[in-house]
């Protein structure tokens, strides 16, 4: 399984990529892998002002539905929308066209989240 | 040999092989112009002309199948014949109790004087009819320990709405308007979407290591905000949540209420009482512990009961007793929450419950549940060297087993030790529920099935691991006897084709 080593992850099995103040995140590999077929997104409100672990988004596959929680406390600033019509990009690229939403963060997320690390850490103990 | 046509000058043929991949037709296929599955020779109602109301006609010809009645019974018996159902065999799907349901509560059911009756009939020519509701819902009350109930809810579903509801009102009445809803990981997932359609939030509360809601943690998020809580008990794993006083206290000191989901009420009927252990609000679904049809769309029945401070909001109307107990006559409470369902609810489904309880009485009742119990302990204990148990302590009606190892070892997952389980002649269970154990499978093999049929189910799962072990590739290619294999479930809910000719 693939974890890039330079995003930030949770213990929900999601990834973050923060830039300028703004966080990219979507599902890891893993994620993705124990889901299985994911068939619909349910997407997050556009501008709606979020809590860090907050449910913002659902995922549903063949085998369950998820919930999606927020990484980072932010406002949710841009949605993926293709997922709408291609939720299958979630499996074939998780960290790239699989990406679920932009946050504008509130404050410093610093220390809420795992490095490549201790996401490999805690992949281990599952 | 392959028999490669069934069409004729003018249609297709309703005939084709029972078994094998041959597809069958469809009813549009079936259809032949003008043909029709009634002949009316002549009518006795006279002709009129439609003056005035020409723009209400419908110009276009609605677009229905024309088929004769022997080629619509046989396109439906074959249909039928390629499924499976319970009265084929096992089927121990987890969590859904698909037990028997014996033939003699289709015979009351059927009776003349309650299959016949308009739903609109005034309660004066249906005395009958209100005396068995008010019977059954005194039973229902009887097992679950409550004061009243609503026959009304079509399903279980349909309960925890009515019974979400309910808790609603109750502190509207009171003057408090509360969010949250707490519902522990392993939930049915039915629960957080009753919530959210009767505008709470649902807040997940996490299982200990036992696989039992911790106590501690459904401590720190209970607050003045927390509206109730939802729980089965036993609950998904199948286990009993032995510290259920304790839980619903917690709820209680702050105000709330407690839901019971009736859905794994088979383990304890008889036995233990929602009521004694603290809910306030009960839906039992008869279609599952009451032996009533189930599957394939049921119809289901999902009374909701209460306690008697609650009973004020519950749907009516409700059969009531007046002039001394001699007649009966629809009343609805003061504060109701409405109606949940047309008329009565699904009215012929409840006289099979109350023919299914007067059956078995109180003693049969609770050898029932006994049974189903014994029933999954043996199976969890024959074959916990096949799969690990998830967690290791005696069960209540149903168990949850894992395929994370043999996964590992073969990669063949859950799924395809459900679907080589067809081949044997079984329906697979429940598979990826909970989501708390990975590679669930979780089994309910239900108080019908006898000690033989629950071996059978137990060598199919040793020799499916064991083939895994072997030859996973033979596994993965499983099922090979049923008349469709594996199927694109993912192209499927992604692309669903809804219509005949193939529109998305």
């Amino acid at each position: 399984m693939n974890f890039p080593e330079h995003l930030l992850y949770t213990a929900e099995h999601e990834w973050v990529d923060i830039s300028d103040g703004i966080a990219t995140m979507g599902i890891t590999d893993y994620a993705q892998d124990a889901l299985g077929d994911v068939v619909f997104v349910g997407l997050p409100e556009l501008g709606r002002t979020v809590g860090a672990g907050d449910s913002i988004a659902e995922v549903e596959s063949t085998k369950s539905v998820s919930d999606i929680f927020a990484p980072v406390a932010g406002v949710i600033s841009e949605i993926n929308e293709r997922l709408q019509a291609t939720p299958e990009l979630l499996n074939s690229d998780p960290y790239g066209e699989g990406w679920i939403c932009r946050l504008t963060l509130a404050g410093d997320p610093a220390g809420q989240l795992l490095d490549i690390a201790a996401y490999r850490k805690l992949l281990n103990s599952e | 040999m392959n028999f490669l046509s069934h069409s004729a000058a003018g249609g297709r043929a309703s005939s084709s092989p029972l078994v094998g991949d041959a597809p069958e037709p469809t009813i549009f296929e079936l259809s032949v112009a003008d043909r029709r599955a009634y002949s009316l020779r002549e009518t006795e109602i006279p002709p009129m002309a439609l003056d005035g109301i020409e723009e209400w006609l419908r110009t276009d010809p609605i677009d229905l199948p024309e088929v004769s009645e022997r080629d619509l019974v046989a396109h439906f018996t074959r249909l039928a014949s390629r499924n499976y159902s319970v009265d084929l065999g096992a089927y121990p799907l987890g969590s859904c109790t698909m037990k028997y349901n014996p033939k003699f509560a289709d015979q009351i059911a059927a009776i003349d004087g309650l299959v016949n009756v308009h739903p609109a009939t005034p309660p004066e020519a249906i005395q009958g009819w209100l005396r068995l509701l008010h019977e059954l819902e005194g039973y229902v009350c009887e097992i679950t320990g409550m004061a009243q109930a609503t026959l009304q809810p079509p399903a279980g579903a349909s309960g925890e709405l009515t019974g979400l509801l309910i808790m609603r009102a109750y502190h509207a009445s009171k003057g408090r308007k509360p969010s949250k809803v707490v519902i522990p990981d392993s939930a049915h997932g039915t629960n957080p979407a009753s919530v959210s359609l009767a505008g709470f939030q649902a807040v997940t509360v996490p299982s200990g290591p036992n696989g039992l809601v911790d106590l501690e943690k459904l401590k720190a998020l209970v607050d003045q905000d927390t509206a109730g809580i939802m729980l089965t008990n036993p609950n998904t794993l199948g286990l009993f949540e032995q510290e259920i006083q304790e839980i619903l206290a917690v709820i209680h000191a702050v105000g709330g209420l407690a839901y019971y989901d009736g859905a794994n009420l088979n383990a304890i009927v008889g036995v233990a009482r929602p009521g004694d252990m603290g809910f306030d609000i009960v839906h039992s679904n008869l279609h599952k512990t009451f032996a009533t049809p189930h599957g394939g769309g049921g119809p289901g029945a999902g009374p909701v009961a209460v306690v008697e401070h609650l009973a004020e909001f519950l749907p009516g109307p409700l059969p009531r007793p007046v002039d001394a107990g001699n007649t009966y006559t629809w009343m609805t409470p003061q504060r109701s929450i409405g109606r949940v369902h047309a008329f009565f609810g699904n009215a012929v489904v409840l006289a099979r419950a109350l023919a299914f309880m007067r059956y078995l009485g109180r003693d049969g009742l609770t050898t029932m549940s006994q049974l189903a119990v014994l029933n999954a302990n043996w199976l969890k204990h024959r074959i916990e060297t096949t799969f690990e148990v998830a967690y290791d302590q005696p069960c209540m009606h149903e168990f949850v087993v894992s395929a994370e190892r043999l996964k590992e070892e073969t990669g063949v997952r859950a799924l395809d030790v459900a679907k080589a389980l067809l081949d044997a002649g079984f329906h697979a269970p429940t598979i990826y529920f909970p989501l708390v154990v990975h590679e669930a499978l979780m089994i309910e093999p239900t108080e019908t099935e006898s000690p033989q049929t629950l071996e059978a189910l137990a060598q199919a799962l040793e020799q499916i691991v064991a083939t895994a072990k072997d030859d996973s590739a033979a596994v993965l290619d499983m099922p090979q006897n049923t008349p469709v294999r594996r199927l694109d479930e993912a192209g499927a809910a992604r692309n669903p084709v809804l219509t005949e000719d193939g529109r998305h």
